[in-house]
């Protein structure tokens, strides 16, 4: 039988050779990858993306509107849905900035519980945010060896305060709850199982050559630009700004406390690549293991809350707080109108910055990169989108 | 630097552009002319003292009663290590604003997001779109006198409290 007439062209070429067609892509808002609900599209020719225009909004839920109608303890709850993996540091940033509008000081021993569950949860943050990427590339064994720590940091959480992942375990002038007996105790002994784990992923993960082809040299952002694109935590020290609010614009007890700000030097390729991305949250995990000795050996007794008024009037006036939450520098902006209800709050996450500086790098990469630059930015899509 | 320090710096070169500095408040903040702002940014950012190189947050707030939206700057200086707020004042019926996204990229989406909840123009953004919102969305939600619709295409905004 004859095949006359049914001929594929299989290959088209034009005066400059090979003809190649744009293609547009949706990628999300359903997505595995993607950490939450958010949309790109992608502009492609071929495997390599032109653009990815990332669409987001499909998690607002008016967190800054809903401060204005609840008053200022009302919100602490709301504020653990800002960021949900890294929920106490949404508490603290709203606690902080409530404190400085209207003067209050927390006592010493609320410092440090603050401190303690800050820390545990910047742990906690990064492992998901580890155990993630590296299923994001396509290994799946080791997002269990992270989540599984992850989930006995859940555990000491859950006895600290009664949730797992919204806590509200944070008040305006302290906590709501001194350290349950025997809390210590535990903690080191998960601090002496944990610390040499993380040489276990290093070896599973980090120094892994099929990971390394995957994120070293990938999608490296330049020092300038992270600076210019308003990069924080993580993202902007990978760039090799050594920058951390914990220790640059200190705040709570983290003058008294001694710690390292690992940066990336781009040791497996370019400064600012995803490896740089990837291996400074696993070092910052290290440096929050010894802030959590130092706390549980430095620890004072004393009240936890300062006397705060039920009806919390704060003097009318603006303040602005930054916080080293676990994807950097969180920014609180809060106006007093010397009312009940808080005239306007504002959040900057990191997250949101991240997600504005997709669009530049993923120019010129591969479309399966695409997930390993989401990962490595460590992106919150709740957090843009609040 | 402290605050005293950059509104006399600034000034000294701007003069009128550049209004009074309120040093009592929690963050002291100078206030500054709209059809000045672009320049005063670029002032900070490349001035080898200054040095602010990060826009840590720019956002709007509503002041219903006095008319206007006031949009806020906070700047950080990675090298000198110290902060400034700027504050310009747009009138509320037509804010517009020039935009700094030619000054610090990270003013891009920030200034987005203040057009799609505040609804401030930003004169000679490249992309002012929405972000948060729809896109047929109306009205901007964080205005103080915004009202919420009672429907979105179809779907009620309403619920019955389940307390009762």
């Amino acid at each position: 039988m004859s095949l006359a007439g049914f001929e594929i062209e299989v290959e088209r070429t034009g005066a400059t050779g090979l003809e190649t067609e744009e293609m547009t892509l949706n990628m999300g808002p359903q997505h595995p990858s993607t950490h939450g609900v958010l949309r790109f599209v992608v502009k492609a020719d071929g495997e390599v993306m032109r653009e990815a225009i990332p669409d987001v909004g499909y998690l607002h839920r008016s967190i800054e509107k809903i401060s204005e109608k609840v008053g200022y303890h009302g919100f602490m709850p709301y504020t653990d849905r800002v960021d949900y993996v890294a929920a106490m540091f949404c508490n603290q940033g709203w606690g902080m900035v409530c404190e400085k509008l209207a003067g209050i000081e927390v006592p010493k021993r609320g410092e440090y519980c603050r401190v303690i569950a800050s820390e545990f949860n910047r742990i906690a943050s990064h492992l998901l945010s580890v155990g993630t990427m590296v299923l994001d590339i396509g290994a799946a064994t080791p997002f269990f060896h992270a989540i599984r720590e992850r989930e006995k940091i859940n555990d000491l959480l859950e006895e600290l305060c009664g949730a797992r992942l919204t806590y509200n375990y944070m008040r305006i002038g302290g906590v709501a709850w001194d350290l349950p007996p025997g809390f210590a105790e535990k903690s080191i002994a998960f601090l002496d199982a944990f610390e040499p784990l993380i040489d276990e992923y290093n070896d599973l993960i980090t120094y892994n050559t099929i990971y390394l082809g995957r994120v070293a040299d990938v999608a490296a952002i330049s020092r300038a630009d992270a600076i210019n694109y308003n990069l924080v935590g993580p993202n902007l020290r990978a760039s090799g700004v050594k920058y951390d609010v914990r220790r640059d614009e200190p705040y709570s007890i983290y003058p008294e406390l001694e710690f390292d700000v690992p940066v990336g030097s781009g040791e497996e390729g370019t400064v600012g690549d995803c490896f740089d991305r990837y291996v400074v949250r696993i070092r910052e995990m290290v440096e929050s293991c010894k802030i959590l000795r130092q706390c549980f050996k430095q620890m004072p007794a004393g009240p936890v809350i300062a006397k705060v008024p039920r009806k919390f009037k704060p003097p009318a006036g603006d303040a602005y707080v930054r916080v080293e939450s676990a994807r950097g520098d969180m920014g609180w902006y809060a106006v007093s109108d010397g009312s009940e209800f808080p005239y306007r709050c504002k959040v900057r996450t990191g997250s949101f910055a991240a997600m504005a500086i997709i669009d530049k790098v993923s120019r010129g990469l591969m479309i399966a990169d695409l997930v390993a630059v989401i990962a490595s930015l460590d992106i919150v899509a709740p957090e843009v989108d609040r | 630097m402290d605050a005293a320090a950059i509104h006399q710096r600034l000034k000294a070169r701007f003069e009128a552009g550049v209004g009074d500095c309120d040093l009592q408040a929690k963050d002291p903040f100078i206030r500054v002319d709209p059809a000045a702002i672009v320049d005063v940014c670029r002032f900070l950012r490349d001035e080898s003292d200054l040095q602010f190189d990060s826009l840590s947050n720019e956002t709007g707030v509503d002041y219903k009663a006095k008319g206007v939206i006031e949009v806020v700057y906070h700047l950080y200086s990675y090298p000198h290590r110290h902060a400034i707020v700027l504050k310009v004042d747009a009138p509320r019926d037509t804010p517009v604003v020039p935009t700094v996204e030619t000054v610090w990229k990270a003013a891009n989406w920030l200034e987005r997001e203040i057009y799609d909840l505040l609804g401030v123009t930003f004169e000679g953004h490249s992309d002012l779109r929405r972000l948060l919102m729809p896109e047929d969305w109306i009205g901007h939600p964080l205005r103080k006198d915004f009202v919420e619709p009672e429907e979105y295409h179809g779907i009620s905004t309403r619920r019955e409290s389940l307390l009762r």
